[in-house]
């Protein structure tokens, strides 16, 4: 597990006022450029540069958006052990930057597809908390009515093609849309997300054999947080280096705790995919929370191994540490920002919590899109009656 | 045969042991010992003694290393070694064509597909791999000694993939078989029994059962045969036909029903693919009515298959015609479980006390 640490190089930036004067927060949109963390390993292209373009309201943003993410993720921690979130529950929080980063690079018409830890995703696609909450506890004004959960998350209006449960299973669904992107000569590309255990599975081979033949569009996501549940990477693969397991599809290695340098990997992807075809991206990133709610996930890894990720590559601390040192926030700006976002999370979890569940008459809407057409009865057959769609 | 039977709103409740108090005739002595245990270490049980009473028996799959997801491969690792029991990596179709192969071997795989809902990848391994292969090699090769295990049905909380019954998808494919346990002592006989068999078998195991179904099960090594139906209740006015955690619901209805006046039959199917059609041929042309439940979804369920057989054998002894009280024809829900599940009061309403010219979607 590399141990990075904040290069002082990053520092070197144009620091047009003197750290007498305060900016005032967010509105400012002077550019600035900051250097990864670490190098891009590439395979079978060149590596971008490690200089990323920026300006200060996107590095506040950011630092903004993956607060709330971690707040949003440890409030749906609490929410589930008050039983008030049911089924499964799959936490993102260590993994907020591969989200950030990849919404900074592109645009709303590039489609994102992922597997089930896609809370973060859905918020960075533009959900609202309050869409999120509801989904999660079930209740109908969730983004798919309160039929999905935690899994499946789906925003239409932003190319978000959700959350599915059969771990490599959406790979081949990127592959289709990016096909349709293609066709329709829209100029976007989809990301196809997914875990190193879901790499083993063998429809991935089959939708990159397909993506390379064709050139469409796709760009494979591999989110490397070392562990495919319980089960650590160099013990379900033989090669871990994902981002080569394309064999003739380019790929590149990214430091997945350092938003900026997945929004320049993102971006190169980008621009990649839309030219030459396929690219297969590795986000080495880290989990905090187990694999889901019911995993306490220190049986396979230990703590120390997790707070020293925690110490040394958070990637909320390490945009905290740009903020200051470019002089954007003080400490105290900051503490309130988290204060005002926990604050909004608390107010979006009120709400939900008042929203009611589905209709029981929904339980059959949208099996097809004409339905049965004839009657059906609950569970004691005189409260609860239904006339199918 | 009486009038609709009074409904409690109570949610079900599943019991502890009451299978033990079940007049069951399985192979058990009287003079072994028994323990009481639930449906995973039942089923750990049995693999162990698989395992050491075969030494070219393999137990493989996703995390059967340290235990298992459902604690079910507890202690195998440690024991017989990690070159017998070890983990796999995330692919489904690789895990069941690697049993295929080994089994053809002549060696005993057994298989854990983590949740079934998870096995469709391995679908085309299964049915035009594993059933096929004794078939079209005119018996030079067969792949018996493959047995695949898999938790199924609904636990609750599962959700859409979780949560699934697919056995009869399985029941289509002449050249495997199919096995449901109810409870911790049929698990053990049947398990070993699979493992076994010269034909490769799916091994359903209810998880809701895992830790909520407890028994006194013999720690000795026996066998139960398959494709025998059980009659784990007799009764003379309705027959009532299910397998695995769905007996436990339908076990409910009987004594409901008894309350009112009517006998129930209940039926332990057991091996759903060979099934026993005669055991219900025989309960039906004795009591004349039938019910059959089950938790997946009713439109081409096995429930259809047991009933398009019994109207053949049986039609002219049917009072009534064939109930079925299975799940909806929904995927299946999250927040919605209890509406979809087929729970004791829709067995109660729905069995053939009521009329037969409602439309049932039961």
């Amino acid at each position: 597990m590399a141990l990075s640490r904040l290069s002082s190089r990053s520092n070197i930036i144009s620091r047009p006022l003197s750290a007498a004067f305060r900016r005032s927060i967010s509105t400012d949109t002077t550019p600035i450029t900051i250097e990864t963390s670490l190098p891009f390993t590439a395979h079978l292209c060149d590596p971008p540069s490690r200089s990323v373009e920026s300006s200060t309201q996107e590095l506040l943003s950011f630092f903004r958006t993956m607060a709330l993410m971690r707040r949003m993720e440890i409030a749906a921690d609490s929410l589930y052990k008050a039983k008030l979130i049911r089924g499964f529950c799959h936490l993102y929080d260590g993994q907020e930057a591969v989200a950030i980063g990849m919404e900074a690079a592109i645009t709303k018409k590039d489609a994102i597809i992922t597997a089930y830890r896609d809370h973060c995703i859905f918020l960075g696609r533009g959900g609202s908390l309050y869409e999120v909450f509801a989904e999660l506890m079930g209740r109908q004004d969730g983004c798919s009515r309160g039929k999905g959960g935690s899994m499946h998350f789906y925003k239409k209006d932003s190319s978000f093609y959700g959350g599915h449960g059969i771990v490599g299973a959406q790979v081949p669904l990127g592959c289709g849309i990016a096909f349709a992107q293609k066709y329709s000569k829209e100029e976007a590309v989809t990301f196809a997300m997914y875990g190193d255990g879901a790499a083993n599975q063998g429809q991935l081979f089959e939708a990159l054999n397909i993506s390379a033949l064709w050139d469409l569009p796709s760009i494979l996501v591999c989110e490397n947080n070392h562990y495919g549940m319980g089960t650590a990477e160099w013990r379900a693969a033989k090669s871990p280096s994902y981002y080569k397991r394309g064999d003739y599809v380019p790929g590149l290695k990214v430091d997945g705790m350092d938003a900026f340098a997945v929004k320049q990997a993102c971006k190169f992807a980008k621009e990649h995919a839309l030219k030459n075809g396929p690219i297969i991206l590795e986000m080495d990133t880290y989990r905090y929370h187990g694999h889901s709610m019911s995993d306490p996930g220190s049986t396979y890894r230990t703590r120390d191994e997790i707070s020293g990720v925690r110490q040394e590559r958070d990637p909320i601390e390490r945009i905290k540490k740009l903020v200051l040192s470019h002089d954007l926030a003080t400490e105290k700006e900051l503490k309130d920002m988290e204060k005002e976002i926990r604050k909004e999370v608390d107010d979006a979890i009120a709400k939900a919590k008042d929203c009611p569940m589905p209709e029981p008459s929904e339980l059959f809407t949208n099996v097809y899109v004409k339905g049965f057409g004839t009657e059906s009865f609950g569970a004691d057959r005189k409260e609860v009656k239904a006339a199918l769609p | 045969m009486a009038s609709l039977l009074s409904r409690f709103c109570r949610k079900l409740a599943l019991p502890g042991s009451a299978h033990g108090s079940r007049m069951t005739s399985t192979t058990a002595c009287g003079s072994e010992t028994v323990k009481s245990l639930n449906l995973y270490s039942a089923i750990n049980q049995a693999l162990h003694i698989a395992l050491e009473t075969d030494p070219r028996s393999y137990v493989f799959g996703e995390d059967v290393g340290f235990g298992g997801v459902f604690r079910c491969t507890t202690g195998l690792a440690e024991r017989f070694g990690k070159n017998r029991v070890f983990n796999t990596p995330l692919c489904e179709q690789g895990i069941v064509g690697f049993g295929i192969g080994l089994a053809a071997m002549g060696n005993r795989a057994v298989v854990e597909i983590q949740v079934a809902d998870y096995i469709y990848p391995a679908f085309d391994q299964i049915v035009n791999e594993a059933a096929k292969f004794r078939y079209r090699s005119g018996n030079q090769f067969n792949c018996g000694g493959l047995t695949i295990r898999a938790p199924y049905g609904a636990v609750g909380h599962g959700g859409h993939y979780h949560s699934q019954s697919p056995e009869a998808f399985f029941c289509h494919v002449p050249g495997i078989k199919v096995v449901i346990p109810r409870s911790p002592r049929e698990a053990k006989g049947l398990l070993l029994s699979s493992i076994r068999d010269p034909n490769p078998v799916v091994f359903f195991e209810p998880k809701w059962l895992y830790r909520q179904a407890v028994e006194e099960v013999p720690e000795h090594d026996y066998m139960i045969p398959l494709s025998q139906a059980e009659i784990i209740r007799e009764g003379s006015d309705i027959t009532l036909v299910g397998w695995g955690a769905q007996l436990t619901v339908m076990e409910q209805a009987c004594l409901d029903a008894e309350k009112e006046g009517i006998s129930c039959e209940l039926i332990d199917l057991k091996t759903l693919l060979p099934w026993d059609k005669e055991t219900v041929e025989a309960s039906v042309k004795k009591t004349g009515r039938l019910l059959i439940s089950h938790e997946a979804p009713i439109t081409g369920g096995f429930g259809a298959e047991i009933s398009a057989t019994i109207l053949e054998r049986c039609f002219l002894k049917l009072e009534a015609p064939v109930s079925r009280v299975c799940g909806l024809d929904t995927p299946f829900p999250l927040v919605f479980e209890p509406f979809y599940m087929p729970t004791k009061n829709k067995a109660s309403s729905s069995s053939s006390l009521s009329s037969p010219s409602k439309t049932h979607i039961f």
